[in-house]
């Protein structure tokens, strides 16, 4: 076991190069362009494109980790939502208990908002751990079963989050750092959306990385192709799928911190809200797949943004719509994952 | 050949409602080419996933190398040495050649861990595997994946490979390449378990055979007498070697 095998990626260059499917990226891009002449105002455009793209990637963290449990494990998790109230609600107790500390310090303000983002991460992926282990694990391979007990998980979590938290709304209020607006031309773009699309954007490239160059990420896209050939090649799944839903709960609750520093606010309905359109992402972005989620994520985002300033009647189903149409054009989701 | 590597004792097993095997009998000698032949539906491809854990044998025993296996999760089977490439050849298709490769290596963490001289022994036996090393395994032709599917578990030595039908759909100049391959490996003393509808192929490689029908091996030896008598493979197989020839 030793040098590299220098030799063999050379001799690959007399092969025609596999195509990279730009098709789904393509429609990403129409949107946005289609959208300009729609709206008419530039800088009504880059303000809705930005809060689209930064929407898109909220739901992207989000929905990252449900898209690979879904793929390596057939497991229907209706109970994600809970981790991401949870990451919300932690993010409010985290920052008010900091907010007076931090005073006016812009620095102490952003690492208020780091440790909320911290602590909602570790106590969801903690709960994860103990969802899978008491809830999805006695239900492996019974999908009624896990609709049914992931679905009373989350009734059941949101009914705790109203024993500790209380069930009223609470304010999420960006700190002073955060809150204000850029000035690009006429048009004005939120620092907290630019923000939050550059968390979105690290977590993509993270999750890329650890995917594409680690044994581990090798692992669970394998996994989800075919978990029955991994464990024949002698890798324990179980223990590869309980920290896929730890990282995915740890992500739902960085999500649920962006997310209510997004609205403002938080409710313990607030993971059943989203619920509905990660799972659209997931199946639109073909069921298992990082980079459909990504792209799904993203065109879910723009397209509730645009609808909403163009047609505010038709924006609760224009998702909906939109999943139709990807689903009539690519039954399988955007990037379909093999085997699947 | 010397001591059995692989013992079978009045295995059962059952798949939901289905009693499938009904106390198969029979070992691989270490060393050796064993060739499990019958008839589709008599329990070869459950047999082999009997052996690795995918399917448990509700009775009966399975030893490796003396041990039992009987009750081992399919990882742990893995992990003892045996290797498995089964019928559908459990190719990721999404991933490339050389990332398969990699992860059916346990010891390496990326492609330059590879054994380098292994890899060109492999090279050597499935040249299209160099060829195509950086492409997508779900573009390969059939052929090219049922020899990354063997290729797999060669990657690093093992005690025993399952192997079930490599030669199902492919063409006659694939066949014989894998049978140069097999070959090859018999002569590094591999151990390995073939199951197979191709009789030509059998008989071209097999020492031993054990023939089943029926959940049960009705047949035991070697697989050069099963080859000279065309009265026992018409009972046992329904089929003449003549009628092939």
């Amino acid at each position: 076991m030793t040098a590299a095998i220098a030799h063999a990626p050379a001799a690959a260059a007399a092969v025609p190069k596999a195509q990279f499917d730009w098709r789904p990226l393509a429609l990403l891009v129409g949107l946005i362009g289609l959208a300009l002449p729609a709206i008419g105002a530039p800088s009504t455009w880059v303000t809705l494109t930005v809060a689209g793209l930064a929407m898109g990637l909220i739901i992207f963290v989000i929905a990252s980790g449900l898209t690979l449990v879904f793929g390596l494990m057939d497991v229907l998790n209706f109970g994600h939502g809970v981790f991401i109230a949870l990451g919300a609600f932690m993010a409010t107790t985290v920052m008010a208990a900091m907010t007076p500390w931090a005073g006016d310090s812009g620095a102490l303000q952003l690492l208020s908002v780091f440790c909320a983002m911290a602590v909602a991460m570790a106590v969801a992926g903690a709960v994860g751990w103990a969802f899978e282990r008491v809830i999805v694990r006695p239900v492996y391979g019974l999908h009624l079963k896990q609709i049914l007990i992931t679905m009373g998980g989350m009734i059941v979590g949101e009914e705790i989050i109203k024993v500790i938290w209380g069930p009223l709304q609470i304010a999420l209020p960006l700190p002073a750092v955060l809150a204000g607006t850029w000035l690009l031309g006429d048009a004005s773009v939120e620092k907290y959306r630019v923000i939050a699309a550059g968390i979105g954007l690290l977590v993509f490239a993270a999750l890329a990385f650890t995917l594409n160059r680690t044994k581990v990420g090798l692992l669970i896209r394998a996994g989800v192709q075919d978990r029955e050939m991994v464990e024949s090649l002698g890798y324990r799944i179980r223990r590869l799928f309980v920290g896929v839903f730890v990282a995915g709960s740890a992500l739902a609750g960085l999500g649920g911190v962006l997310w209510g520093l997004y609205q403002q606010n938080v409710t313990p309905q607030i993971g059943a809200q989203v619920n509905v359109l990660i799972f659209i992402v997931i199946i639109i972005g073909g069921l298992g797949s990082t980079l459909g989620c990504f792209v799904g994520a993203l065109l879910v985002g723009l397209m509730a943004n645009y609808t909403g300033f163009l047609a505010p009647k038709v924006a609760l189903f224009s998702n909906i719509g939109l999943m139709v149409a990807v689903l009539l054009w690519r039954p399988q989701g955007l990037y379909p994952v093999t085997n699947r | 050949m010397s001591a059995n590597l692989l013992e079978l004792t009045g295995v059962h097993t059952h798949i939901g409602a289905y009693h499938i095997l009904h106390g198969v009998d029979f070992a691989v000698p270490e060393g050796g080419l064993t060739m499990l032949l019958g008839r589709n539906g008599a329990g070869k491809s459950t047999t082999l996933r009997t052996i690795m854990g995918l399917w448990q044998a509700s009775q009966g025993d399975l030893r490796f190398k003396g041990r039992s296996l009987k009750g081992l999760a399919t990882p742990d089977i893995a992990t003892q040495g045996i290797a498995y490439v089964p019928e559908s050849m459990g190719i990721f298709g999404d991933l490339t050649v050389k990332e398969n490769m990699v992860l059916a290596a346990r010891l390496a963490s990326h492609a330059g861990e590879l054994d380098t001289g292994r890899l060109d022994w492999i090279f050597g036996l499935f040249p299209a595997l160099k060829k195509f090393w950086l492409y997508p395994a779900g573009k390969l032709s059939g052929g090219q994946k049922q020899m990354l599917a063997v290729a797999r578990a060669i990657v690093e030595p093992r005690a025993l490979i399952l192997i079930d039908e490599p030669s199902k759909g492919l063409a006659p100049s694939i066949i014989r390449n894998l049978i140069e391959a097999f070959g090859e490996l018999k002569r590094q003393q591999t151990t390995i378990l073939l199951v197979e509808q191709n009789f030509m192929m059998a008989k071209a490689l097999g020492d031993t055979v054990a023939v089943m029908d029926n959940g049960r091996v009705v047949h035991r030896g070697a697989m050069a007498e099963l080859a000279e008598d065309e009265g026992l493979q018409q009972r046992l197989l329904g089929l003449s070697l003549g009628a092939h020839q």
